[in-house]
């Protein structure tokens, strides 16, 4: 295990053309913590995540620890421990469970090696399969999983990469109660050496898992802190509770936060 | 019963070749999904990379000097050919098209200011002079030679396909770009060293058409369409079905051409992959899987 550090952004800004997708957001995930980043539709926050990993093109200043991780390519950001998944669960389809992990474990192997056949299979790709309770399916191509099994083979092919933080988009979307606080345990399992950075919709699952939550609106930080102090900032609420284009559900969801003012277990 | 078993040889003999030209092509147009019409003068170039490897070394071993030497070249050509070309017009299937045509009209044109217009003759060497019997048919020892070779190509394929960190690499860089290189995979590297085995699996086939055909700068042009038809009647991505599909087409021809003329059976053969394909658009090999995307 490579050691733990903090991803710091520091004044994200990405532009498409004319318009300004992230204008200037900063802050700072520690290891040890699940770090939500909330917002409504089009706050950023999947362009953040994408900047961050390379990519989309991002100015400002990003750093895991000493290093560096704007401006280096995809690969490269992920080989200093930089890991994501996608908002739609992406896998290898046509792989197996295991070469699905292999290709993420294979990701420190020079290119000389890669002639060689595999040896048996390697503790840290083990462990992830037990983490993700996939041990049963480890020779099933990924297609097949369902869609719950696809996300956490994706949050499991980060684990064997050795990534330092984990940058999961929407990782519950789509999932049942019961497979999302199976999801959030295993968050909280896998954060003790790693940060958690997680973008997410929905706000019963980040009132109950996170550790601090950053709110984006319009490409900016809106709000920061913990659960109980982003639902008690008047900004959050006039945002959740004034968009127009806001859902029923969304709304009650917002009602609720704005009411409720003690933290989830997690939190 | 001797014509059926006899033309069932034959089959698989024109269809052994057929597999050689499309191998490669499997890789690159296949899984990458690059239409390289530059592909049948990669075949081209490893036959006279058989021509020159004679000129060295006598027609004795030349040939089994040639076929790694072809591979080389071919493959070198491969990848400088992504590097300046290709790799430019990734997602532009038909610009690749016309440019890669080019390219092909470039090198036969190459070939025909270095080695003359006409055909030139690569001797088989002695020790595949001969026949043996094969249910009842001679069958020439350099037909056999073609078929051993493509059967230890595709083996050989299939295993760094399915069993080696890069065919693992090779197939993740196909199936999801963006998830490949967050999985700390080098897509332009790899990209690059797919290209260069499937075409350096195209200058491996022209060594070996050496053996059944004359050497000239536009054998290419005769070998490229049959090479396409292979890889989109198989199933575009899946080497499995070229295979089958190489075989089927050379057996149908066979047989088909025992009872007409070569070009009614050729004619015969393109109507029924087109009416395939009317009925299959996917190719005799196809994938399914569970995908919200």
């Amino acid at each position: 295990m490579s050691q733990s550090a903090a991803l710091t952004v520091q004044d994200l800004e990405v532009t498409f053309g004319a318009f300004t997708a992230v204008g200037g957001a900063s802050f700072v995930a520690e290891p040890g913590e699940v770090h939500f980043l909330i917002g409504p539709n089009g706050a950023g926050k999947t362009t953040c995540v994408d900047a961050v990993t390379g990519l989309v093109r991002g100015s400002g200043r990003v750093t895991l620890g000493e290093q560096e991780v704007l401006g280096r390519p995809v690969q490269k950001i992920a080989r200093i421990g930089v890991g994501r998944t996608f908002q739609t669960a992406s896998v290898f389809e046509q792989l197996s469970v295991l070469q699905n992990l292999d290709i993420a474990a294979g990701m420190h192997r020079s290119p000389w090696s890669l002639m060689g056949r595999r040896r048996g299979v390697e503790d840290r790709i083990r462990d992830a399969l037990e983490q993700t309770q996939l041990e049963d399916l480890w020779d099933r191509p990924a297609g097949i999983l369902s869609h719950g099994q696809k996300q956490w083979l994706e949050i499991g092919m980060l684990l064997v990469q050795d990534a330092r933080v984990l940058m999961l988009d929407e990782p519950v979307a789509g999932m049942s109660l019961e497979e999302r606080n199976a999801t959030g345990e295993l968050l909280h399992r896998v954060k003790q050496d790693r940060a958690v950075v997680v973008v997410e919709h929905d706000m019963e699952f980040m009132r109950s898992f996170a550790s601090r939550v950053t709110v984006l609106h319009q490409g900016t930080v809106l709000s920061a802190g913990s659960v109980a102090e982003v639902q008690a900032d008047p900004k959050v609420q006039e945002v959740y509770l004034g968009t127009a284009s806001m859902t029923e559900e969304d709304a009650a969801q917002a009602d609720a936060m704005a009411v409720q003012t003690a933290g989830g277990p997690h939190a | 019963m001797d014509v059926v078993l006899s033309q069932l040889v034959a089959g698989i003999s024109v269809g052994s070749i057929l597999l050689l030209a499309a191998i490669g092509l499997a890789l690159t147009f296949g899984q990458m999904g690059v239409i390289n019409m530059a592909h049948g003068e990669f075949i081209m170039i490893g036959a006279y990379v058989a021509f020159v490897m004679q000129g060295l070394f006598g027609s004795g071993v030349s040939l089994l000097v040639a076929i790694p030497a072809a591979f080389l070249v071919g493959g070198i050509f491969g990848v400088v050919l992504e590097q300046i070309l290709i790799r430019h017009m990734y997602h532009r299937p038909l610009d690749t098209l016309l440019a890669t045509f080019g390219v092909g009209l470039i090198l036969q044109q190459l070939a025909r200011d270095l080695f003359g217009a006409p055909a030139v003759q690569v001797s088989n060497p002695p020790w595949l002079s001969g026949s043996v019997q094969i249910l009842g048919t001679n069958v020439p020892l350099t037909r056999l030679f073609i078929l051993l070779l493509v059967v230890a190509v595709v083996a050989g394929l299939a295993a760094l396909m399915a069993y080696t960190s890069l065919g693992r690499r090779i197939r993740a860089t196909v199936l999801n770009r963006n998830l490949a290189e967050t999985s700390g995979i080098s897509t332009r590297w790899t990209d690059r060293t797919t290209f260069f085995i499937g075409s350096g699996l195209a200058g491996v086939a022209g060594v070996t058409v050496t053996l059944i055909g004359a050497t000239s700068p536009t054998m290419g042009t005769s070998y490229i369409v049959d090479a396409f038809l292979v890889v989109v009647a198989g199933g575009i991505g899946r080497i499995k079905g070229a295979v089958i599909a190489a075989f089927s087409l050379g057996i149908l021809q066979a047989f088909i051409e025992y009872s007409t003329t070569a070009s009614i059976a050729k004619f015969i053969v393109l109507i029924a992959v087109v009416a395939f394909l009317q009925l299959r658009p996917q190719g005799l090999v196809s994938v399914q899987t569970r995908s919200l995307a």
